[in-house]
């Protein structure tokens, strides 16, 4: 939904996955420099790296495409 | 943070760390500005109640699947798919798809031409006042009542995973919902529950992906629950010739016309809870095509609720119990296979987006109790019996505090459940009895222009006190159960469905009866309203892959290959 003037939803949503992706992503490279000592199940995928890498460009390609900036202009 | 740092007890099942703490901050501080930032745009009645109709069908269709995608939805199934195996998954498809295909393919139209704001609202328009206060007042109560108990076991099993004190889930989380409706109408909490649901999949899609990779692939998996449990809970259909043959009790009959020809229908076309999301669409083909996109994305939810229920049975070193062993035992519940999965496979970020994606499946499904709830209370029983004429901005103030009434008394019944938690059983129950009957009152409404006024009345109350009727019968003798159920052998779940059978039944047959001895209206006065007097726009001028029917039969292909691939 994207009206005259309005942010749309799809903007709020781009920015969470791109916030939450970063998190991840961050979290993922800190484990990967210091491994935990009691490390999840296939820790050895480092899920936290591609997940987060994957929501990260999600969340940025639709906060560059529903960007109410440019939407306006 | 520090507030949620003090609410922390020492005693979890899930430690966060900083960055999992951020995740759910930042989530909380997102729905809430987004609550705000529409506050300007819930001015008028149409705006608050309905969105402004002007939905598209993804939006629309997205938060049709979200009000219902609840996270006691999501951890209750993935804890039954632990129970009985994969015939957990019926509920997402026969007792989902067909009923989304018709609300979207036969009833749509005439909710949506009849300009109706609410379920009640088209019981008005096409039976009279009688049918719609019935179903007003029984639907606002039962659904405050029931957003209360959902409120509490979702505050317990924060308590359980992550040590959160029950009273601080519970405020923290009912303080936003109501803030966030009450600002914003059902547009926000549209708007949110869209983002919600994008969450719980990106909280909750890992699991199954790493699941398979750890079990070795689906035929691994199915020869270790083979070992771990039984080569019957892997599925669908071949077991259920027998009440005894699997692990439901229950019979395909029952499946069939229990579940997916009533129980399914009832609640998928007639609960105002799901039906409004699609009243706010912008126009007839974006209200068609809003259950088929539900319907498609409905067809996957078991890809992320059943899925690490049937991978818990062949991965998870513990057996998982009944909640009151596990509480005896010190051991852990079906219900928890949801975070106990989520602890096996993600640690810091991953975890706290699961937590997210849990919080956010609670959160939408208060939402849309809430926000119908409002619509209701304000056009359905104070405008219609209370007060007629007051304006627009009137109705609009008395949504915004009904928003704030109605999460106090969910609240208040969220404490009443704490102390007296049989409670719960019976509200459950109580909300069980008005489903399957008003399906049967609003699909004659809608097809059979015979119907009266008198007959649209008595028989929704007489299916309703039927099936009151049926489960005291079995509160009192269990032996009634082969009665109501056809086989003493039959569970709570069996008996659920031939309930509301049966109760669909004696609605249908009752308003019938009555409607051929009473005076029909005028087929003038049932234009909009019923099939056959009603000019339904036909959709000649859009290509044949933007038709809401060449959907509705993609979907029902892949609804019977996911059938027949898991038979």
């Amino acid at each position: 939904m994207h009206s005259e003037g309005s942010i749309s939803i799809w903007f709020f949503i781009g920015v969470s996955l791109l916030v939450n992706g970063l998190l991840i992503f961050a979290a993922g490279l800190y484990e990967l420099a210091h491994p935990p000592e009691t490390p999840v199940v296939l820790f050895h995928l480092h899920a936290s790296i591609w997940w987060g890498a994957i929501l990260a460009v999600i969340g940025a390609a639709y906060s560059i495409r529903y960007n109410p900036a440019k939407a306006r202009g | 943070m520090s507030m949620l740092l003090a609410a922390v007890e020492p005693t979890r099942l899930i430690h966060l760390s900083p960055v999992d703490l951020a995740i759910i901050v930042f989530y909380f501080a997102l729905v809430l500005a987004i609550g705000w930032y529409l506050k300007g745009r819930a001015n008028t009645g149409e705006d608050f109640f309905m969105a402004g109709r002007e939905m598209t069908a993804w939006i629309a269709g997205l938060s049709f699947l979200s009000a219902n995608l609840g996270s006691l939805e999501l951890m209750g199934w993935a804890g039954a798919a632990y129970q009985y195996g994969i015939l957990a998954a019926h509920w997402y498809w026969i007792g989902a798809i067909p009923a989304m295909l018709f609300l979207a393919l036969v009833m749509m139209p005439f909710y949506y031409i009849s300009k109706t704001h609410s379920v009640p609202g088209y019981l008005k328009l096409r039976f009279g006042e009688a049918s719609r206060a019935l179903s007003s007042i029984s639907f606002a109560l039962m659904t405050v009542l029931m957003s209360g108990i959902n409120m509490y076991s979702m505050a317990l099993v924060l308590k359980i995973i992550l040590g959160w004190d029950i009273h601080f889930s519970i405020w923290v989380s009912s303080i936003t919902v109501a803030i966030y409706v009450s600002l914003g109408g059902l547009r926000s909490a549209i708007f949110n529950e869209v983002l919600q649901f994008i969450l719980i999949w990106a909280g909750a899609l890992l699991i199954p992906i790493l699941g398979l990779i750890e079990a070795g692939g689906w035929h691994e998996l199915q020869a270790k629950i083979a070992v771990n449990a039984s080569s019957e809970y892997t599925h669908l259909w071949s077991t259920l010739g027998h009440f005894s043959d699997n692990p439901m009790g229950i019979h395909w009959t029952g499946i069939v016309f229990g579940l997916g020809a009533i129980i399914s229908f009832g609640y998928w076309t007639t609960d105002f809870l799901v039906v409004q999301r699609v009243l706010a669409a912008k126009d007839l083909r974006a209200a068609k095509m809003a259950p088929i996109i539900g319907a498609g994305f409905k067809m996957f939810v078991p890809f992320i609720v059943i899925l690490p229920g049937l991978l818990a049975i062949a991965l998870l070193p513990m057996k998982l119990t009944g909640e009151a062993q596990a509480v005896a035992t010190g051991g852990h519940s079906y219900n928890e296979v949801l975070p106990l999965m989520l602890a096996r496979y993600c640690g810091p970020g991953l975890l706290g987006l699961g937590i997210t994606a849990l919080i956010a499946g609670f959160m939408s499904g208060m939402a849309g109790n809430v926000s119908a709830f409002t619509t209701v209370w304000t056009y359905d029983i104070y405008r219609a019996l209370i007060k007629r004429d007051a304006s627009d901005a009137h109705y609009v103030s008395m949504g915004r505090w009904s928003t704030i009434v109605g999460v106090v008394i969910s609240i208040g019944t969220a404490y009443l459940v704490m102390d007296f938690k049989s409670i719960m059983d019976y509200v459950q129950a109580l909300f069980s009895f008005f489903i399957a009957p008003l399906f049967g009152t609003v699909i004659l409404g809608m097809l059979w222009k015979r119907a009266t006024a008198a007959g649209g009345f008595w028989g929704l109350l007489a299916g309703t006190l039927s099936s009151i009727g049926m489960w005291a019968a079995v509160k009192l003798d269990p032996d009634a159960l082969r009665y109501v159920a056809l086989s003493s052998h039959a569970r709570d779940m069996a008996e659920n469905m031939y309930r509301a059978l049966w109760s669909w039944i004696v609605c249908v047959i009752v308003t019938v009866a009555v409607s051929l001895l009473t005076k029909p209206k005028t087929d003038a006065a049932l234009e909009g309203l019923v099939y056959g007097v009603t000019a339904i726009p036909k959709e000649d001028d859009v290509a044949v892959w933007q038709r809401p029917w060449f959907w509705a039969v993609v979907v029902t292909a892949g609804f019977v290959v996911v059938n027949v691939v898991f038979w």
